[in-house]
């Protein structure tokens, strides 16, 4: 190893550990600010306590905004993965024309601010009179949590060879159990891993519902916002604290599932 | 319906090559998700374009032409597009080493370090920028450290001015730069910089010569993706800026939900959408022209 090679790995593995550090930084103080005993964020806390969780418990707005924000997330997942999953077989199995442009019209939600498309949508229901926010934000949320869906879904499928499905049924299988014991088991791992990325988008999704939120009906994100804008206090911690533990509980499932490596890929 | 689907047959009948213009049945799985994504996404986005280009005299540029003619907007576009090109810069030169040491890492250190990067990754921007807030105090742990090692002498004020905010976006955002390069880092053959080295060729040759080429389309599409979606950032400028440091996307949720303005608005709204689809057309174009020169 010359010098110069020498130093640029000391440079790449300084920074990746510096990157590390200051990626999980913000987490690791959400996550003690809210076992902190005291109500300024004080680092590190000068005692601690269970206070802000138990305070959690009796702030009715914010148990209103985790459940409407959990049966939004369910509800547009479930969805999601109905729709998306026929629609990325017709794709992938298909053969009519068109699907390579169905595949990029399907996707490109993605590809767009978040904040645009919730604007959109906002003058879109206000013109056609609907005021009802639970409506308004499942419809939103489905705009965002689709696209992850057939993404997925299409990414593992291409990869599956319809022809098993084929000689499943040469050696005597019925065609639903072919499906059910060739497909299903190939196809349940992205299956689970697009459901439970869609939950946690529709969960932490704040651009889209910035705009369709009434009074009565804010999703967890949003009430949070509130919070921070107007009394901030260490019971943003605490939920926050439970929204990392939900994220860690989901990938350890998402690296069983599918591996961690895969979840990296671009 | 799976029948339908799966049915080797059925897709046999319309393979092309067959005559006629029997429409393959499987087609029909597809219309949901479409008519779905057609009715809550394509039309309300039409209807934005239309509402951005609509004036008392009917269909032009007015709109625009008078939000530029608007020197507070132009400040505001400066603050907008300062940011984003800051904060992707930034991410650029902090992600670009992170990718190489996490293609070169192996089992427990590389498992980390892409825990590092998707965890945060997987948690909302709200809980992050929160988190900022607390950390960019004076007496903040990031003063705290920095005094520690000694790389300054007095604590900096962070929060609520331009630096705090690059730093509270990069943080959220740095993923969607490390991760594309690491993607097309690990497709590159590790024999390449080898045989060049064998060749004679520096370390530093080799690194302009052979690694950037190559990396090239992961730079290109790390770039796109921080700066469209820094452009388009609402939380972090609202939470780590304070009042006078006005962004287009700030502004676009002012004008609907306080003013009521919808044509300012959706003038706003249309130019943020030009801006961030415009940056991820060309970095495809711009993909494809490099994968064609190698």
């Amino acid at each position: 190893m010359t010098a110069i090679e020498r130093l640029t790995t000391i440079i790449i593995w300084t920074v990746a550990c510096a990157v590390a550090l200051f990626m999980m930084a913000p987490l690791v103080v959400a996550v003690i600010v809210s076992f902190s005993a005291s109500p300024v964020f004080n680092l590190p806390p000068p005692s601690w306590s269970l206070r802000w969780y138990t305070i959690l418990a009796s702030k009715p707005e914010l148990l209103d905004a985790v459940s409407l924000s959990v049966q939004i997330a369910l509800i547009s997942t479930a969805i999601s993965l109905i729709l998306g999953t026929l629609c990325a077989i017709a794709v992938a199995q298909g053969r009519f024309p068109g699907r390579e442009a169905i595949s990029t019209f399907m996707i490109s939600p993605l590809m767009m601010p978040g904040l645009v498309l919730g604007v959109a949508l906002l003058q879109f229901l206000r013109g056609y009179g609907l005021r009802d926010a639970y409506l308004g934000l499942l419809i939103g949320h489905v705009v965002i949590t689709l696209p992850l869906v057939m993404r997925n879904v299409q990414a593992a499928l291409s990869l599956f060879d319809f022809s098993l499905l084929e000689a499943a049924r040469t050696l005597g299988m019925a065609p639903p159990k072919a499906i059910l014991k060739v497909l299903v088991p190939l196809l349940a791992p992205a299956y689970l891993t697009s459901g439970l990325f869609a939950f946690l988008s529709s969960i932490d999704n704040y651009p889209i519902s910035m705009f369709l939120v009434d009074a009565h009906h804010k999703t967890l994100p949003i009430q949070l916002l509130v919070y921070l804008e107007s009394s901030p206090d260490p019971t943003i911690a605490a939920i926050s604290t439970c929204l990392i533990v939900l994220t860690v509980l989901f990938l350890l499932i998402a690296d069983r599932l599918v591996g961690l490596r895969r979840l990296a890929e671009f | 319906m799976s029948k339908a689907t799966l049915d080797p047959h059925t897709a046999a009948v319309a393979r092309p090559g067959h005559r006629g213009f029997k429409i393959d049945p499987t087609a029909a799985l597809a219309l949901p998700a479409v008519l779905y994504l057609v009715a809550a996404y394509a039309i309300p986005l039409a209807i934005l374009l239309f509402a951005a280009f609509r004036t008392p005299e009917g269909l032009s540029l007015a709109n625009f032409a008078g939000f530029f003619a608007d020197a507070y907007n132009w400040q505001v576009t400066y603050n907008t597009l300062w940011s984003a090109g800051m904060s992707t810069l930034a991410c650029l030169v902090i992600g670009y080493p992170t990718a190489v040491a996490l293609a070169r890492s192996r089992g427990v250190v590389q498992m980390a370090l892409l825990v590092s990067l998707i965890l945060p990754l997987s948690v909302g921007v709200v809980v992050k920028a929160f988190a900022w807030t607390i950390m960019l105090r004076t007496n903040g742990i990031l003063n705290q450290a920095l005094l520690g090692i000694g790389l300054i002498d007095a604590p900096l004020r962070l929060l609520f001015t331009p630096t705090g905010l690059v730093i509270g976006a990069v943080n959220v955002f740095l993923p969607f730069m490390i991760l594309p390069i690491y993607s097309v880092l690990r497709l590159v053959d590790a024999r390449l910089p080898e045989a060049a080295a064998t060749l004679g060729a520096g370390p530093v040759y080799r690194f302009f010569h052979v690694l950037l080429p190559l990396t090239l389309p992961g730079i290109i599409a790390g770039v796109a993706f921080v700066f469209s979606l820094t452009v388009s950032m609402y939380v972090v400028p609202n939470l780590l800026m304070g009042e006078q440091f006005m962004t287009l996307p700030r502004l676009v949720a002012r004008s609907y939900l306080y003013f009521r303005n919808e044509a300012l608005g959706s003038t706003i709204a249309v130019i943020l959408l030009v801006i961030a689809v415009a940056v991820v057309m060309g970095s495809q174009y711009l993909i494809r022209l490099t994968r064609h020169e190698t």
